[in-house]
């Protein structure tokens, strides 16, 4: 590339990344404005995080996200590795029926996922109601809240997590497993010392996607959501909602902060992985 | 001398009454226990308002809901909906349990004819003894069976003073439909609101179930659409404030605390009427913690706690009592707490027949869908760039398969 | 290892969680609130036809204009150094992390009547521009949000193209654009097809972008059904019908793609989300 090629090309992305980030750092810089006011600055001030930290229901909200986020994506995580290995020995047909389905979750538009669990969980409740009355049971309601939050958040997590370990079961190499039969072992050690740890970084990777994508749901959470679990993300839509607080921008500011330090670490961790990586090839090659 | 002795002897009787009923009044709220009752029992309370509906502490008044949970022990859910059928969705649609809800007249009208609301227990409500007379035994619900009220007032135009010319007068509903506001009014966006100012408009009555009526204020409604910016709720506080329209149609109690935060702001009440709403305190079917729900309505009515809500929020309340608790200020704001005469020309909305609120639910939608901005270019566009990408794809496809025959065979 | 059986319990919770609601969907789409047989919904979708070629336009301009955009840069991001390109990609996800609906707002802020823009264009005597609440505006929230999903695939199937083939090419005579034409192009039309629907599904089902920066004025089919479900006009039968009919859209697209983009899997393009 010339020069002047290479100008254009920085610049290019030059603007795209202030478009990127123009909006988010106005947002943070308005969250040290002292007036409410959206447009004009008058002074600087730390009040409006001190105001979030005492804000009950933001607190709580974020219990509820962390809560359920955990609860959703440790059950997408077992549920769908195993459901992969499953998939791995299963005959052609089968598996691509069955991956077909898995994928309907991602590539649905999500309203149409939140309105169908919407649907579900209210049947499931007539069901309920119908049973408990016709036969005098007592099974407890499912109500919206929490159950449903999770429930719904698991289903949505797990194509995540078998997208993610399905390629490393084939990566794999299935002879080592059969080695470690044929050595002795029973079949439950071969899986769990042998084809565990081949397909961990793939669980890894299924289990931080799910988390991801349990912390940031918006729209499922919406048609499910009950009124004694709101998540982050719900509390944030009656916020934007309301008279306008910076509240907002300092929530917003610290979410952008905790992003950030989250991925610099991520980022460092990979570059030294590289490092190491490189260093071992040397000596290797030295060898 | 007898005429004297009779004045007195009924005096007499009257004070014995009076005291009599003061007791009996007295009796279960100052009973020891009754805000205690529940303590420690680990209950909670889901509760569904609309928004910017509740003193929160801010301001320095009291935080009601935790004042609630401190004095009784009991947890309070707290979460909000825009509009009446926001609410009425939200219960129909199933799912969420709620324990106390504060709808409008027409919808607890509508709610008790679906049978969606649970009779209340007046003798767990001391408080309903507070409420001024007035306010009992409203058409919406003759014997108070299913409500307690909570707050009232009308609906008027909020408007910026900045942006509308200096000697226009707002006298009319009309000024909504002005063209030199183009892109500069807000309107309601909910279908009852939005209908009833098209019908004060025409004249029509506010709970017209006439289907030419309802269309002509449908055709309104879509005319004026071109000139409305957005179709807000709550959002019309930010706005407003923050001069980003010059008009909207709202209700006066948030229309003074606007005007307290920016003093370009002003408040008119068309000449043609406006709606009286009254908002009430009920629990809906399938609650089932009735009597705690039945003692947060109860403490709504304190007093206090109904003066603390009425000025934070700026709507009236029907409390007789806590009208001599608020600001004195406040309590002679005429937007409030308006006239008389004012009051004689307001409407209220009652519930619907099943048909009409069908036919406004469709109206609204089609309202909102409809586009009459819609591009002309639109169909055509689309249709020519899906045929050039057809064609397209079909060219590159052909041309690649003739390389490679080029090139293999 | 063998064994299959280990995919049972996810196959009954597919069965109850993925199957079942949809189903449930087609149903109340079919009936009538008592739950008898009617086609009186899906006739009704007719009603909204402005609804839905409005939201499938505004979709496909927000995807062209992503797809315009992300092209050149998931290139350039591609071509780049290491170091260099894991900061621009750490650059491209960041924002993505961040709440949509924060995201969104952020914009509200700017693009309103007193907003930044138009004060910031008041220095120059320029404006103000009425851009909260237009089209435009709904339009740059969709490329706003949407934007790092065309991005990532584009780059991820980009990196996979070894830079000896790019050289092989211009050492064979092949100018830039030829090489672009024949080598570059059809070797990044997987990850095109995997962006352009990553951005194109969620862009024609929003329901919150069209009411925050659209004035809620011009509803799009994710408005409309959340309406029917949770907003004014409660018709869950309706909101289900509605929904079929997104359903169909969003299908009969993605069979189109599939059509002419190749038969490439879209496992991989999927796990770069």
């Amino acid at each position: 590339m010339t020069n002047k090629l290479r100008w254009y090309a920085k610049t290019y992305i030059g603007f795209i990344l202030a478009f990127f980030y123009i909006p988010i750092l106005v947002m943070i810089a308005y969250s040290f404005n002292e007036s409410k006011s959206r447009t004009f600055f008058t002074g600087f001030t730390l009040d409006w995080y001190n105001r979030l930290f005492t804000n009950d229901l933001i607190i709580s909200s974020l219990q509820n996200t962390l809560i359920i986020a955990f609860a959703a994506s440790i059950t997408a995580t077992v549920i769908g590795t195993a459901a992969a290995i499953g998939l791995y020995n299963m005959n052609k047909w089968l598996k691509s029926v069955m991956l077909n389905f898995t994928y309907l979750p991602i590539v649905n538009p999500e309203i149409i996922t939140g309105v169908s669990f919407m649907l579900l969980f209210v049947s499931i409740q007539a069901l309920i109601e119908g049973i408990n009355t016709s036969f005098g049971a007592a099974i407890p309601m499912l109500e919206f809240g929490r159950a449903t939050l999770i429930l719904a958040h698991i289903t949505f997590c797990l194509p995540y997590v078998i997208l993610n370990v399905m390629p490393k079961l084939r990566q794999m190499d299935k002879n080592i497993y059969e080695a470690a039969l044929d050595l002795g072992c029973n079949e439950w050690q071969a899986f769990y010392k042998i084809v565990v740890p081949d397909i961990m970084p793939g669980i890894i990777a299924g289990f931080l996607t799910s988390f991801t994508m349990s912390l940031d749901d918006f729209i499922i959470s919406y048609f499910v959501t009950g009124p004694t679990s709101q998540t982050l993300p719900i509390t944030i839509f009656s916020m934007t909602r309301r008279r306008v607080s910076p509240e907002i921008n300092a929530l917003s500011a610290i979410i952008f902060v905790v992003v950030l330090l989250v991925l610099l670490t991520l980022n460092f961790y990979d570059i030294r992985r590289e490092k190491h990586m490189l260093k071992r090839m040397e000596v290797r090659s030295r060898a | 001398m007898r005429k004297l002795f009779i004045l007195l002897m009924l005096c007499f009787v009257c004070l014995m009454l009076s005291l009599l009923v003061y007791a009996e009044l007295e009796d279960p709220s100052t009973a020891e226990d009754y805000y205690t009752r529940f303590m420690g029992q680990n209950i909670s309370l889901n509760v569904y308002n609309w928004g910017e509906y509740i003193s929160d502490g801010n301001y320095d008044l009291m935080n009601v809901n935790a004042e609630f949970e401190a004095l009784t022990g009991i947890r309070v859910y707290y979460t909000t909906y825009a509009t009446n059928e926001e609410l009425y969705s939200k219960l129909r649609g199933g799912g969420a349990s709620y324990d106390v809800i504060i709808p409008s007249d027409y919808m607890i009208s509508r709610m008790i004819i679906e049978d969606m609301l649970e009779p209340l227990d007046l003798a767990n409500i001391p408080n309903l003894s507070e409420v001024g007379d007035e306010f009992l035994n409203p058409s919406y619900d003759p014997d108070n069976r299913y409500s307690v009220p909570y707050m009232w007032g009308i609906t008027g135009i909020i408007y910026n003073t900045t942006m509308i010319d200096e000697d226009e007068e707002i006298t009319s509903w009309d000024i909504l439909w002005d063209q030199r506001f183009m892109g500069q009014i807000l309107m309601f966006s909910n279908q009852r609101d939005a209908f009833g100012i098209a019908q004060f408009r025409r004249g029509f009555s506010a709970n017209t179930t006439d289907p030419d009526e309802l269309k002509a204020c449908l055709d309104d409604l879509k005319e004026q659409k071109l000139l409305v910016q957005a179709y807000v709720m709550d959002e019309i506080f930010d706005k407003m404030l923050g001069g980003e329209a010059a008009l909207a149609p709202y209700y006066a109690g948030d229309a003074m605390i606007m005007m307290e935060e920016n003093p370009d702001l002003d408040f008119a009440i068309p000449e043609e009427g406006v709606n009286f709403f009254v908002d009430a305190a009920c629990i809906p079917k399938g609650s089932r913690r009735k009597q705690a729900a039945e003692m947060y309505i109860n403490f709504l009515c304190e007093p206090e706690v109904s003066a603390a809500n009425s000025e934070y929020i700026g709507y009236a309340t029907p409390i007789t009592k806590a009208l001599e608790l608020v600001d004195e200020e406040f309590a002679e704001n005429p937007i409030v707490f308006p006239s008389e005469e004012i009051l004689a020309n307001t409407e209220t909305f009652t519930s619907l027949p099943r048909e009409t609120n069908l036919l406004l639910d469709g109206y609204w939608t089609q309202l909102l869908s409809s586009d009459e901005n819609y591009s002309r270019l639109l169909v055509p566009v689309m249709l020519f760039s899906g045929i050039i990408l057809v064609v397209g794809i079909n060219v590159y496809r052909a041309m690649n398969k003739k390389k490679k025959q080029k090139y293999y065979f | 290892m063998k064994n299959k059986s280990s995919a049972f319990p996810y196959g009954v919770w597919m069965v109850i969680f993925i199957v079942l609601p949809l189903l449930l969907v087609g149903y109340f789409a079919f009936t009538t609130e008592d739950g008898a047989p009617t086609m009186e919904n899906i006739s009704k979708v007719g009603e909204f036809m402005p609804v839905l070629m409005r939201s499938v336009w505004y979709a496909v301009v927000a995807t062209v204009v992503c797809l315009v955009i992300a092209y050149p840069l998931g290139y350039l991001i591609s071509r780049g150094a290491g170091s260099r390109r894991r900061t621009l990609l750490m650059l491209v996800i960041l924002p993505m992390w961040m709440n949509f609906l924060l995201r969104t707002y952020a914009w509200m802020t700017l693009l309103e009547n007193n907003g930044l823009i138009n004060r910031f264009l008041g220095f120059f005597n320029v404006g103000p521009f009425e851009m909260i609440n237009t089209s435009g505006a709904v339009i740059l929230g969709m490329v706003y949000n949407y934007m790092p999903f065309m991005i990532l695939p584009l780059y991820a199937v980009m990196s996979k193209i070894d830079q000896t083939t790019l050289e092989a090419a211009q050492d064979l005579g092949s100018s830039f654009v030829s090489t672009f034409a024949r080598v570059i192009l059809p070797l990044s039309m997987p990850g095109v097809k995997t962006g352009i629907i990553m951005v194109f599904v969620p862009s024609v089902s929003t329901f919150i972008i069209s009411r925050m920066l659209g004035g809620g004025g011009n509803l799009l089919i994710g408005d409309l059904i959340e309406l029917q479900f949770l907003g004014n006009a409660y018709n869950p039968n309706l909101g289900a019908a509605i929904s079929l009919v997104l359903l169909v859209i969003v299908l009969l697209c993605m069979s189109l793609l599939n059509q002419f983009g190749g038969e490439e899997e879209m496992e991989g393009a999927l796990l770069d989300k």
